[in-house]
């Protein structure tokens, strides 16, 4: 198997990789962490990503494939630099998240535009905040249709604003290098699982 | 008029409590630090006085769970905790990891203890990215004060803590498919027995517990089982967070006691209902459990109350709706949340989910037929206990529930042709669903055409 022609992921993203792969007592374990982290070079989950994931567990393309479409965080086409995520389950849409996320739709003249998607979620777990907003994982809260189109304005210059947290969401391909958790304090090699 | 009370969420007002020096200003690790001097044997005596049971939905007696592995088969026991919190209405795991990360650590050392483990996973759901900021921050606090590691507040003991996070999929709560996603498959829930305590993570012997469960534990390592029986009732002790959202005046989490009446969470503590609107019926549990009307709200919110009511207490996630909110449609949504989150493992849940979206899409559009709600209890019934793991079970709930409570809802919608609220125009599917943006193929592999517009 060779990497197809098209993309070269970074000497950071390989050491990376090595980190992730040398955390666990068997070595898929690492995969969903390792799908994150083509996410977050790439900036979605391509072919060359799903080679590059295969190739450093030994597993073939088709099931490192079939785990990658299972989840929805792992993206098959690029998302740009903010993904916009609205709740529309029951608690959020009894408080407008439906006319926010529509709001957000025709804002956008769709679903992608301008380096910002825009995608329909389920239950975000903030259900006291409905409706609930993310961009980039960063949760908004009581999110009327205008704060939800502002939100969205303010991701196609580039600036959106503080969430929940106090703090404004990096892109999606930093969240995407959290997500995959490299940098986190862990035990290299744990001790021997049985095989 | 009842109040609050502080056990689990006693540091949520203190700004600092996500940090090492918060943390253990206000008393924290003197948990693990007694724990360290106990037996195992003896800290699971403890968890099985105190009655601690699963905070996680099914209510199991964590003691026991714990006294079901076996300790001498050579191979490592592995604590896994559940902290993919995605049961729509449920929010109480997230904060409780924002604001106080190192008390699910204490816990997790505790925990660990008492089972006999050296290494605990913990499975966070991808999409809380502030709480995995926070548990990675005093994880890694928490390694460099020496109390994790080979050496666990300087006792020779080993506890390691790995820090993983999902990718998106409900069904990774369920606590097979999590250890499939952990092994980096597809989270696919596995046929039982053997159960995780014998054969769980790695085939090695494995409990899987809850956020708010492994939480609830250092408070009892530290003031005893006697304590914690202080609160609620004899079958469903201690303190329990209620999740409470919909139409409420205050929503929010709540630590109150085990099997305190509905009606006093939510005037006390809510403020009643919104805009002066009347209770009509509430899900006690999150969107697994049945509806129960406005009649029984003076249940209490614990384990047998609930199940005597005929619901059950899930994960304490009280979604609360007035007159204003159509049934069908509230119903309808939930059931299109287990469309997209059934993993396609079982037929019965696969097809199921499916076609029950179908036919409630058509009656809320306005397209329903007189046989529909037999079809829809027909299936509800061909699902119910016919699949692995209990996702299709709470897939019907909110659908027989509401036809027993309401079935002339069902019925205006289906003889008038379309909603009678007006919820969802006639004819008309809502604008935007997630099909729209995502797949190519979906979870379940169904094969999606592309949509005009698509770049």
């Amino acid at each position: 198997m060779t990497t197809p022609p098209g993309y070269a992921f970074s000497d950071r993203t390989r050491a990376a990789a090595d980190v992730l792969v040398a955390r666990y007592p068997r070595s898929r374990s690492a995969l969903l962490p390792l799908l994150h982290l083509v996410q977050s070079d790439e900036g979605f989950v391509s072919p060359a990503g799903i080679t590059f994931c295969a190739e450093r567990l030994g597993l073939t393309r088709a099931e490192v494939q079939a785990v990658a479409t299972f989840y929805t965080m792992f993206k098959d086409e690029p998302v740009g630099d903010w993904l916009v995520s609205v709740c529309t389950n029951v608690p959020c849409k009894v408080a407008g998240g439906q006319r926010v996320l529509d709001r957000c739709v025709a804002d956008l003249g769709g679903h992608h535009a301008d380096g910002v998607t825009v995608e329909h979620v389920e239950c975000l777990g903030i259900c006291d905040e409905a409706p609930a907003v993310q961009v980039n994982y960063e949760m908004y809260g009581k999110v009327t249709e205008d704060r939800g189109a502002e939100i969205l304005a303010a991701c196609r210059k580039g600036t959106p604003p503080a969430a929940l947290s106090g703090e404004a969401p990096a892109t999606f391909r930093e969240v995407e290098w959290d997500l995959a958790g490299a940098d986190d304090h862990a035990p290299s090699v744990t001790a021997g699982a049985p095989s | 008029m009842i109040e609050e009370i502080r056990v689990l969420t006693k540091r949520w007002a203190q700004d600092d409590a996500h940090t090492l020096a918060g943390y253990e200003r206000t008393g924290g690790y003197a948990a693990a630090r007694k724990a360290l001097g106990a037996a195992p044997g003896e800290l699971i005596q403890l968890v099985k006085d105190s009655g601690l049971r699963g905070r996680g939905g099914a209510g199991f007696p964590t003691g026991q769970k714990w006294s079901f592995i076996p300790q001498d088969t050579g191979k490592p026991i592995y604590l896994v905790v559940n902290a993919d919190e995605g049961e729509p209405g449920t929010f109480k795991d997230r904060e409780l990891m924002e604001r106080d990360p190192h008390q699910l650590i204490d816990g997790m050392i505790c925990s660990g203890l008492a089972i006999g483990s050296e290494h605990g996973y913990l499975y966070l759901r991808g999409e809380f990215a502030f709480a995995g900021r926070r548990l990675a921050a005093a994880i890694h606090e928490a390694y460099g004060a020496g109390y994790l590691g080979a050496d666990v507040f300087g006792s020779g003991k080993r506890f390691d803590i790995t820090l993983h996070r999902g990718a998106g999929a409900y069904i990774c709560g369920e606590e097979t498919a999590l250890l499939d996603s952990l092994e980096g498959r597809r989270g696919q829930p596995r046929l039982r027995p053997p159960f995780p305590a014998v054969s769980g993570l790695y085939q090695s012997p494995t409990t899987v517990n809850n956020v708010e469960t492994i939480c609830s534990f250092p408070h009892i390592v530290e003031n005893g089982a006697e304590w914690f029986t202080q609160w609620g009732t004899e079958q469903s002790p201690g303190p329990k967070i209620v999740c409470m959202s919909g139409e409420v005046k205050r929503p929010g989490n709540y630590e109150v006691p085990m099997g305190t009446p509905v009606r006093a969470i939510i005037d006390d503590l809510g403020g009643g209902m919104l805009d002066g609107r009347e209770l009509r019926y509430f899900s006690p549990g999150g969107s697994s459990t049945p509806y129960l009307p406005a009649d029984k709200v003076d249940v209490g919110m614990d384990f047998e109350a609930i199940a005597e009511a005929g619901s059950l207490l899930g994960t304490a996630a009280l979604m609360v709706f007035s007159d204003q909110t159509c049934v069908v449609d509230a119903t309808w949504r939930f059931t299109e949340f287990y469309e997209h989150e059934s993993c396609g493992k079982c037929t019965p849940c696969r097809e199921g989910t499916y076609w029950l979206s179908q036919v409630l899409a058509r009656i809320e559009t306005g397209s329903g037929r007189e046989e529909d709600l037999q079809v829809l209890l027909d299936v509800c019934g061909n699902m119910f206990g016919r699949s692995f793991c209990a996702l299709a079970d709470g897939a019907t709930s909110p659908i027989t529930s509401s036809i027993e409570l309401f079935r002339d809802d069902y019925e205006r919608h289906i003889a008038q042709g379309r909603c009678p609220m007006g919820t969802t125009p006639a004819k008309r599917r809502p604008v935007t669903r997630m099909t729209d943006v995502r797949p190519p193929v979906s979870a379940m592999g169904r094969v999606a055409l592309p949509l005009a517009g698509r770049r």
